[in-house]
């Protein structure tokens, strides 16, 4: 694969391209004089964070940029075609044809109200690589080769029926329909769990190699742009910075920016002080760890959800006996000491988010206990939680930064609610009081008087933990607090988060997915799949000599760089 | 807060979207002018009215529209841009005070509905379900005739016949923010429901309240007009859009055109107006726009 040939001429050539959008503040340059060379069968991957025009890139070469944004200077020919200059019609011939592409969000990519078979079939009789009568086996032959089971069957579900990997899997099999040179792909696996990251990008590796196709893969992700590009090209604010074949990017790179990105990616053997920039004063040095009186005490812990269509006049007029409700969290018991972190990992649907809303009293649950400093609190209901002791000294950090904050809060304001609502400072102590907590998470002052729209994902995050600690509470939840963030923020993030432990002395529980993320905080783990804990124990036992089997399968899903 | 103190600068801040929502958009700008335009006309009126809209003087009754009576005069020799003018603070005042009432009801039912779920969202629901299984502008006309035939009772009858529309519309908007984080963190931070409700999730749905605002107060002033023009609620000679087109309509055949055609032009640009309006003002009071 890197073995491509030198005189073999690239099949997409992208020369000096500069995008401008129109603001209201005057034209913005989203990419500037960005190069770069696609050949025949090579699969190149732009990385780069957030608003680092990597997108756009792409959209500009399937010309779906949105009004505002224009091709400002440069050229993009694909095959010896001219494809800023070509006009609309053909354009649109091209598409699907030539060139596809792949977005992030696989449902919202499918038509909700069309069986997927149906769409895969309108794509080959819009570009005539089928009749009427042959459509239907094309697309159950489009659906065996993406791997979905029992095709004949699938053929007649709708998206909502489906996972959301096999929803990708369809939107390949869209894609891959009518043979297309060359793939985009926008983020494809973004918000699918890593075992399902890792058979999908198998399948389009595999399927891309097998028509001699050409990729070009967008992500955020360094592991993941390592495992299966030939060559990486890093972009950052609108200009690559580097661009080189893959090993020579991860063994030696060049530019200072993809250094910094590639030392923030979390990775085997890195511990926190590790992710951050050289130079950049590491948190306070984490003494021996000495776990505590246990904090939190879960005893086989349930949540039973009613089964959809129980219940109502659906069961009435069913016959036969009731199915079960669905059992979200089946038993679950762990402990949490003071001072300790403890990560719970699974993949979505394990159950690992509805335990940590039942520790929060968000959520009633159905059986067993939880005890919080020998006093039992899965008994209040939730909407008493606000009124009782308890709620100071269990706080929460929220998955999205940008969706829990109320858009019509400042910074100071959401700080400032607990203290309001359940502190005693007011007035100039309030304020010293939030410009403290604003220093402590590392939020310049001047920010507090912004509205989150305002703030980058990194400040409105801060904002959250901000809020999250301003009462000291002696327990906080983070719900994959740093999923929704680029790499060099998770970085700096996940360190504030160890220094705010060591300093005020907290305990966290802290739920995500990522289990190189949650090796760089957590003193122990738990695995959860399907609501059961599989295995728990100190972090390092549990990711270098994995018990279970699942543990271990997830290990090997996660793409790192090398 | 630190909010607190910064808050003449967001005051300034504030007017600085809001010129920049008037001046950057040519059709919202207009708009506005033409609300500012009729508001002066609400409020000075029968200041700025060149003569008295009751002076009635037969010897120049149905003159066509000339210097002296750019919109002519009608069968008793009334100055028609004098009562055009003056009938904009009544018009005004019940499109005006039926949205607001609405606004308030309708609002917070539907916020709670949405927001409560259960009964609260059942009862909301069925009393909408009920007003709009009746022909509006009909139950309307009943509820006009039935309380008795006074500008307070179309006020009323206005606010009632939007309930439905307010009370949905909130409903479903809370019913979408019901899970979203914030909520769930301002739970956390020992918010009450109600409080939840009113500081949360009310205020966020406002911008799309406004542009509900803007549209049914030209419908307010329709209906108002309308029930005038059918003769109920208000009574001649009181200077009213809808009482004059209905007066000016039987001239209409004989030729004198203005006495129904002025005052029904300035009902139309009334509602254009507020129609209009609806797109600017959601820019003005949603955050998200200000950057």
């Amino acid at each position: 694969m890197s073995a491509t040939t030198t005189d073999n001429p690239p099949l997409l050539e992208i020369r000096d391209l500069t995008i401008e959008f129109a603001t209201r503040a005057g034209p913005v340059q989203a990419v500037r004089q960005v190069s770069l060379g696609i050949r025949k069968g090579e699969t190149v991957g732009i990385v780069g964070e957030s608003g680092s025009g990597k997108s756009v890139t792409s959209y500009a070469v399937m010309r779906i940029l949105d009004r505002a944004g224009r091709i400002a200077a440069g050229s993009i020919g694909f095959s010896g075609i001219d494809l800023p200059g070509l006009p609309e019609r053909e354009m649109r011939d091209l598409r699907g044809r030539e060139i596809s592409m792949i977005f992030q969000n696989p449902r919202a990519a499918l038509n909700p109200i069309r069986a997927v078979g149906r769409q895969i079939e309108d794509v080959l009789i819009r570009h005539a690589q089928a009749t009427r009568a042959t459509t239907r086996a094309r697309a159950i032959e489009m659906l065996e080769q993406v791997r979905i089971a029992r095709p004949e069957e699938r053929y007649h579900a709708y998206p909502f029926e489906l996972s959301g990997g096999m929803c990708q899997r369809i939107v390949i099999a869209l894609a891959l329909a009518c043979g297309p040179q060359l793939l985009i792909a926008d983020e494809p696996t973004t918000g699918l769990d890593v075992t399902t990251q890792k058979t999908v990008m198998e399948l389009v590796t595999e399927l891309t190699r097998a028509r001699g196709m050409s990729t070009l893969l967008i992500t955020h992700d360094l592991g993941l742009a390592a495992a299966y590009c030939d060559r990486v090209v890093v972009m950052e604010r609108g200009r690559v910075v580097e661009d080189a074949p893959a090993q020579q990017i991860f063994r030696a790179p060049q530019h200072p920016y993809t250094r910094r990105l590639l030392r923030a990616t979390p990775r085997p053997g890195a511990r926190l002080p590790d992710l951050l920039p050289e130079g950049e004063a590491p948190p306070v040095e984490a003494p021996e760890a000495t776990p505590g009186p246990v904090l939190l005490d879960v005893i086989n812990l349930v949540k039973e959800f009613p089964r959809a269509g129980s219940g109502g006049l659906g069961s009435w007029l069913r016959r036969g006996p009731a199915l079960p409700p669905a059992r979200a969290v089946d038993g679950i018991s762990f402990q949490i000491r003071r001072g300790e972190s403890v990560g719970l990992v699974g993949e979505s649907g394990c159950g690992k988010s509805t335990t940590s809303m039942m520790v929060m009293r968000l959520l009633e649950r159905t059986s067993g206990s939880i005890q919080f400093d020998g006093q039992e609190i899965g008994a209040i209901a939730p909407r008493d939680v606000t009124r009782s002791a308890l709620r100071r000294r269990i706080q929460m950090v929220f998955q999205d930064p940008t969706d829990s904050l109320n858009p019509r809060y400042t910074a100071g304001r959401a700080i400032a609610d607990p203290i309001l609502r359940l502190g005693e400072l007011r007035g100039a102590g309030l304020e010293d009081r939030c410009r403290e907590l604003a220093r402590l998470v590392g939020l310049p002052e001047a920010l507090l008087g912004r509205f989150p729209h305002q703030l980058s994902g990194g400040q409105k995050a801060r904002v959250g933990i901000a809020r999250a600690i301003a009462l000291n509470p002696e327990l906080v939840v983070l719900d994959e607090p740093t999923a929704a963030l680029d790499v060099s923020v998770q970085a700096v993030v996940l360190n504030l988060l160890q220094d705010l432990k060591l300093r005020l002395g907290m305990s966290y529980l802290f739920v995500s997915h990522d289990l190189h993320v949650v090796k760089l905080l957590c003193d122990r783990v738990i695995v959860m799949r399907q609501g059961r804990i599989v295995e728990q124990g100190p972090t390092g036992q549990v990711l270098n000599q994995p018990a279970a089997d699942y543990t271990r399968a997830l290990l090997a899903a996660a793409p790192a760089a090398p | 807060m630190s909010a607190t103190q910064a808050s003449p600068s967001a005051f300034a801040a504030s007017l600085r979207h809001a010129r920049h929502v008037v001046t950057g958009n040519a059709v919202t700008g207009l708009a506005f002018a033409m609300f500012f335009l009729f508001l002066l006309c609400a409020a000075f009126g029968p200041l700025i009215a060149p003569y008295d809209p009751l002076a009635s003087n037969t010897a120049i009754a149905l003159q066509p529209p000339s210097w002296a009576h750019p919109f002519g005069t009608d069968q008793l020799g009334r100055d028609i841009l004098s009562r055009v003018v003056v009938a904009a603070r009544l018009d005004m005042t019940v499109a005006i005070a039926s949205v607001a009432l609405v606004f308030a009801l309708g609002g917070l039912a539907g916020v709670a509905a949405g927001f409560f779920g259960g009964w609260t969202d059942r009862v909301v629901g069925r009393i909408a379900d009920t007003i709009m299984a009746f022909p509006l502008f009909v139950l309307a006309m009943g509820i006009v005739a039935a309380l008795g035939n006074t500008v307070t009772n179309i006020v009323i009858a206005t606010a009632i016949v939007n309930f439905p529309l307010y009370a949905r519309l909130a409903r479903a908007e809370a019913a979408i923010r019901r899970e979203a984080g914030f909520v769930l963190a301002a739970r956390l931070t020992g918010n009450s429901e109600l409080r939840i409700l009113l500081t949360q999730i009310l205020p966020n749905i406002l911008p799309i309240m406004a542009v509900q605002v803007s549209l049914t107060m030209g419908y307010a002033i329709l209906n108002a007009a309308g029930l005038s023009f059918i003769g109920l609620g208000v009574r001649p000679p009181t200077p009213e859009w809808g009482i004059m087109v209905a007066e000016g309509a039987s001239f209409i055949v004989s030729g004198e055109w203005w006495v129904a055609l002025f005052p029904g032009l300035a009902l139309m640009l009334a509602v254009f107006c507020f129609n209009l309006l609806g797109d600017g003002l959601r820019d003005i009071v949603d955050p998200q726009r200000r950057s």
